[in-house]
C-alpha cells in the first residue's frame, strides 16, 4: 500500500473537491500502482464512501489509525451496511480542513478514550446503507424495476436475471438524492463486521513502505531538531548562536515560544549535533527547586485535607466505618508515568503568506489544525493538517504541542518545508505524563464479614486542570473518578456498598498532566482492586466469593468468565498463585486473573493471564484479541518499570536505559476471552490495561505475603525475608 | 563521497564518518524503513543485518561499515516475494502502530537464518526489540510459524 503524497496532484483534488464537492481524494491507494489512474475525480456517493468505475470501494476514515485497528474496524461497519466485497475495499483519511469546509460532515476526529467505533458506529453505518441503497435505487432506475425487488450481495446488484456491479452505477447512483432513512442491520446478520477479517494496513508496515511522519519528506524539506527548557514552565534567558551557525549543514538558529531553541539544518543529524553544541541559558525560577520529595510531600497533604470534591457518595461512610467491627485502612501510590510512543514526537509544516500545511501523526487532526492556524497567524481556512499514521499515540498525540512548534519554525523560513523532530530525550522529557495520585482507602467490616462502608480519598494531579481547565466543573475534575463513577455508560463503578464516599484533593504539581492510554482508570482499579483483597482477606473471605456479594450483575459476570477460563479456585502449579481485578472502563466491563509466581530470591514471573471483555457489540474479535494482548505490555510495563520522577524541577529520565519497558522475554502468554451481550457499545483500546497491575499485585501477595502498594515493581523487594 | 555496500548495490554518500549509520541510511539513501526510536542501541527499531548479523544502526558510525554488506527492510522481500517471517507476519496480523516492525522483522529474520527452529528461550534471547504497542505474543507466534512454514 502507498500514501500518496504528490502535493500536485493533491493540491488539484482539493480544489476541485472544493468546487464540485466530495471527490475521491486519491489519497492512499493500495489497489493501483499508477497513482494517476486514481487522480480522475470520481464522484462520491456520499462522505464515507466512494466507488469507482472498476468496483474499488474507497472507504473514509475520520478517526486517527495509532496501531489500534480503529481502520479496519470502521471499514468493516462500513462496509457491512454497503454490503460490497471486502477484497475491493481501501481507505483515505479527509483532513480536517475538509471537515471544516463541508461543515464536519465528517464530525469528530478525535481519536482517544477508545472511542473511535463506540462513538462512531451509528453515522459511519447509516453512511454505508445510504450508499447501497442509492446504488440499488441507480440500477433499478436502470432496469425499470421496483427497487425493492433487488437484491445485493458482494457489491452485485441482482434483478431475476440480471446483474450490474457497484462500479457499473456509482457514477449515476452518485447523482441520486440519498435517501431519508436507512434502516440498519441486525448485528447478528452481520457477514463483515463482527468477525476476525485482517487489518487493512498490515503489509507495507512489514517491508518498511509504510510512512509515518518520521518519514515523511518534500523536495526542499529541511529538519529541525528542538530543545526546550528541561524545567516545564522555564523560559530561555540566552543562546549563542554563533556558536554553531558555522556548523556543517546548519541553516538557521532560531528560539521559539521564549522556552525552546531551535537548529534548522539540512539533516536531522546535523542539526542535533549543533543543538547539542549550542550553548543555552534557562530561566527556571523556582520551579528549579521542586524536587520529587517534595511533590509526594504534597500529596500526601491532600490524604487527609477536609476540603475535596465528591465523586461518588452513598449513604454514611464515616459514620458506618466508626461504627464497624473492623477497621481497615491503606495507602497507595502511583507515580508519574511516560506514553513513549516508538515514534518520538515530530511534524512537518510548510509556510506561505497565504497557506499553512502540516504532514504529522496526530490522534487529534482538528485539534492539530487549530494549533496550526494559531501558530501561524492564518484563518483555519488558510489551514490544513494532513494526516499520516501513527507509530504509536497512547494520547500522547492528542496534544498539539509539537505541531505549533513545527509551524513557528517553518514561518520563520517561508516556503520552506520544515520536518521538527523531537530526540527521545526531547521527547521523555518534555511529555503531558500520566498524573501522579495517592489514595487512602478505609473500610469498615461487621461482624460477619460485610462491607459496610467505604472511603476512598485520592490525592493528586488533575489532567483537565492541566490540560483543559475550561472543562472543569466547578473546579472539579470528573475524569478523576473513572472506574468510580457513580451512574453512567463510561466508566461507573461495580460495587454496591451501602455507605460510600470517594473524593478527590486536586494537588497540581508544575509537571503538566495528560491522557494516557487507560488514564485514571488504571490506578483507580489498583486502588480499589488491590484494597477489594485487603479487605476480603481481614473478612477471612475468599477475594472473588467477596467480590461477588457486591457486584452488580455485568461487572460480576465478567469477572466469573475470566476465573471460570483461568480455573480460578482450582490446583495451580507448584508456587503459582492467582489473583484477580476487575473493572469498568471506556464502555466496556472487563476482568483478569493473572498466574504469578515468585521465587525465593523475588524475582516475579508472570506465567499468564486470562482476560475477558464484554465490550457489548464486537467488531473485530481477532483484532480486540490483539488490542487485549498488547495492553498488557502497556499495563505491565508500567507496573514494573514506569516511573518518571523529578529533580531540580525537571524530569530525570531520558531514554529506555532509565526508562524501561517490557521486552518480549517478560511477556505472560494472554489467553482472551469474550462475553459479549450485544446491547451496548464498548471500546477496547483501553480498558484491560487496568486489570493488569492489581490482578498481578494480588497475586504477588498470595505468593509472598507482601502487599506491594506502591508501584514501580522495579523499586520493590520481594525476596523472602526481605 | 564514500562508498557503502546497501542492499547489494554500492551506494554513495557525503555523510561525516562518525554519522550514525542510522542517519545515512534514512537522510542519505531515502531507506526510511529503518526506523528512529532511541539513538542508544536499546529500542532495535533501527535493526538492519551488517555481514548477515542483527545490528543497531543508530550505534555504529558509518565509517565502520565500509567495507561491510548492509542490508535493509527494503531488500528483504526479493523480487516482490514476502520473506518467510514477513509471510508469517502478514498470516499472522502481527503489526500495531507498526513503527517497530521493521526491527522486529530484520531481528527475527537474522534469528531464523542463525537458527531454523528457535525455542521460546531462544526468541527471548534474541529478540530484545522494544513494542510498545504490545505485539510481543504475536511476534512469538509468528517466529514459529515462519519456522515451521
Ligand atoms: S534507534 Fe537504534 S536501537 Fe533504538
Ligand atoms: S507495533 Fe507499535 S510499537 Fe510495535
Amino acid at each position: 500500500m502507498t500514501i500518496q503524497t504528490s502535493l500536485g496532484r493533491r493540491n488539484f483534488l482539493v480544489s476541485a473537491a472544493a468546487v464540485t464537492g466530495g471527490f475521491s481524494l486519491g489519497f492512499h491507494v493500495p489497489f493501483l500502482d499508477d497513482g494517476v489512474a486514481n487522480a480522475q475525480a470520481v464522484k462520491e456517493l456520499n462522505a464515507w464512501v466512494v466507488v469507482h468505475p472498476d468496483d474499488k470501494v474507497v472507504i473514509r476514515v475520520a478517526r486517527s489509525e495509532m496501531g489500534q485497528g480503529t481502520l479496519t474496524g470502521l471499514c468493516q461497519l462500513v462496509a457491512e451496511e454497503l454490503d460490497c466485497d471486502w477484497n475491493k475495499v481501501t481507505w483515505e483519511y479527509p483532513t480536517p480542513g475538509e471537515n471544516l469546509a463541508r461543515n464536519r460532515v465528517w464530525k469528530n476526529f478525535s481519536t482517544g478514550g477508545s472511542r473511535g467505533i463506540r462513538e462512531s458506529n451509528q453515522y459511519v453505518r447509516e453512511g454505508g446503507a445510504m450508499a447501497r441503497e442509492m446504488l440499488i435505487a441507480a440500477a433499478a432506475a436502470q432496469w425499470k424495476v421496483p427497487a425493492s425487488e433487488c437484491s445485493v450481495s458482494a457489491g452485485v446488484i441482482t434483478h431475476k436475471d440480471q446483474k450490474l456491479t457497484y462500479g457499473a452505477v456509482a457514477a449515476a447512483a452518485a447523482q441520486l438524492e440519498p435517501p431519508k432513512e436507512v434502516k440498519l442491520k441486525d448485528p447478528k446478520d452481520w457477514k463483515i463486521a463482527g468477525k476476525p477479517l485482517k487489518r487493512l494496513d498490515t503489509v507495507d508496515k512489514v517491508t518498511g513502505k509504510q510512512i509515518y511522519g518520521m518519514d515523511y519528506t518534500m523536495p526542499g524539506m529541511l529538519i529541525a531538531a528542538v530543545r526546550a527548557c528541561p524545567v516545564i514552565g522555564g523560559k530561555l534567558k540566552s543562546f549563542d548562536a554563533a556558536k554553531v551557525e558555522k556548523m556543517p549543514g546548519v541553516k538557521k538558529v532560531v528560539a521559539i515560544d521564549g522556552n525552546a531553541v531551535v537548529v534548522v539544518a539540512d539533516t536531522y543529524w546535523h542539526a542535533q549535533a549543533a543543538l547539542a553544541a549550542l550553548p543555552t541559558e534557562w530561566d527556571v525560577g523556582k520551579l528549579g527547586e521542586v524536587q520529587q520529595d517534595g511533590i509526594n510531600a504534597m500529596l500526601k497533604e491532600g490524604l487527609d485535607a477536609n476540603e475535596a470534591f465528591v465523586g461518588n457518595k452513598a449513604g454514611d461512610a464515616k459514620g458506618a466505618i466508626a461504627g464497624a467491627a473492623k477497621k481497615i485502612e491503606a495507602v497507595y501510590n502511583f507515580p508519574y508515568q511516560h506514553h513513549v510512543t516508538m515514534e518520538p514526537m515530530n511534524a512537518t509544516a510548510r509556510y506561505t503568506a497565504d497557506k499553512c500545511e502540516v504532514w504529522c501523526g496526530t490522534q487529534n487532526g482538528e485539534a492539530a489544525l487549530a494549533a496550526a492556524s494559531e501558530a501561524s497567524g492564518l484563518p483555519i481556512a488558510k489551514c490544513d493538517v494532513y494526516k499520516l499514521l501513527l507509530g504509536g499515540g497512547f494520547g500522547r498525540r492528542g496534544r498539539s504541542d509539537y505541531v505549533r512548534q513545527a509551524v513557528l519554525v517553518a514561518k520563520e523560513m517561508p516556503g520552506t518545508p520544515i520536518k521538527l523532530i523531537w530526540s527521545r530525550e526531547e521527547d521523555m522529557t518534555h511529555c503531558q505524563y500520566h498524573p501522579i495520585t495517592m489514595a487512602k482507602l478505609t473500610g469498615g467490616l461487621d461482624a460477619q464479614g460485610n462491607l459496610v462502608g467505604l472511603q476512598i480519598r485520592i490525592s493528586g494531579q488533575s489532567i483537565l486542570a492541566s490540560l483543559l481547565p475550561q472543562n472543569l466543573v466547578n473546579g472539579m475534575d470528573p475524569a478523576t473518578f473513572q472506574g468510580f463513577m457513580p451512574t453512567g455508560a463510561e466508566a461507573t463503578y461495580g460495587y454496591d456498598v451501602p455507605n460510600l464516599l470517594i473524593d478527590h484533593a486536586m494537588r497540581n504539581p508544575h509537571i503538566t498532566a495528560g491522557f494516557w492510554r487507560g488514564v485514571n482508570v488504571n490506578q483507580n482499579a489498583i486502588y480499589m482492586e488491590c484494597f477489594m483483597d485487603e479487605l476480603a482477606e481481614a473478612a477471612g473471605q475468599d477475594p472473588l466469593a467477596f467480590r461477588m456479594k457486591y457486584l452488580k450483575p455485568k461487572w460480576a459476570a465478567v469477572l466469573k468468565a475470566a476465573c471460570d477460563k483461568a480455573g480460578y479456585g482450582k490446583p495451580l502449579p507448584a508456587g503459582h498463585f492467582h489473583g484477580i481485578a476487575q473493572v469498568m472502563g471506556y464502555g466496556s466491563y472487563v476482568a483478569g486473573v493473572a498466574e504469578v509466581s515468585v521465587s525465593p530470591q523475588g524475582v516475579l514471573k508472570i506465567h499468564k493471564i486470562t482476560a475477558a471483555t464484554n465490550p457489548g457489540h464486537v467488531v473485530n474479535p481477532a483484532q480486540i484479541e490483539r488490542q487485549v494482548s498488547g495492553s498488557f505490555v502497556y499495563g505491565l510495563s508500567a507496573a514494573l518499570y514506569g516511573e518518571i520522577t523529578v529533580k531540580d524541577g525537571a524530569v530525570e529520565q531520558t531514554n529506555f536505559d532509565s526508562y524501561n519497558v517490557m521486552r518480549i522475554d517478560e511477556m505472560p502468554q494472554v489467553e482472551t476471552v469474550l462475553v459479549p451481550t450485544h446491547d451496548f457499545w464498548g471500546g477496547v483500546g483501553e480498558p484491560t490495561i487496568a486489570v493488569a497491575a492489581p490482578a498481578v499485585l494480588n497475586g504477588i501477595y498470595k505468593a509472598t505475603g507482601k502487599r506491594v502498594r506502591n508501584l514501580p515493581l522495579m523499586n520493590q523487594d520481594l525476596k523472602k525475608g526481605a | 563521497m564514500a562508498v557503502l555496500n546497501v542492499n547489494g548495490k554500492a551506494v554513495e554518500h557525503n555523510a561525516e564518518p562518525d554519522t550514525p549509520l542510522l542517519w545515512v541510511l534514512r537522510e542519505q539513501l531515502g531507506l526510511t524503513g529503518t526506523k528512529y526510536g532511541c539513538g542508544i542501541s536499546q529500542c532495535g527499531a533501527c535493526t538492519v543485518h551488517v555481514d548477515g548479523a542483527a545490528t543497531r544502526a543508530c550505534g555504529v558510525p558509518v565509517s565502520a561499515v565500509a567495507d561491510k554488506k548492509i542490508v535493509t527492510v527494503e531488500a528483504l522481500a526479493a523480487n516482490g516475494t514476502l520473506n518467510k517471517i514477513q509471510a508469517a507476519w502478514v498470516a499472522l496480523d502481527v503489526p500495531q502502530c507498526g513503527y517497530c516492525q521493521s526491527g522486529m522483522v530484520m531481528a527475527a529474520t537474522a534469528l531464523l537464518a542463525a537458527n531454523p527452529k528457535p525455542t521460546d528461550a531462544d526468541i527471548d534471547a534474541a529478540m530484545t526489540n522494544i513494542c510498545r504497542c504490545g505485539t510481543y505474543q504475536q511476534v512469538r507466534e509468528a517466529i514459529h510459524a515462519a519456522a515451521k512454514a
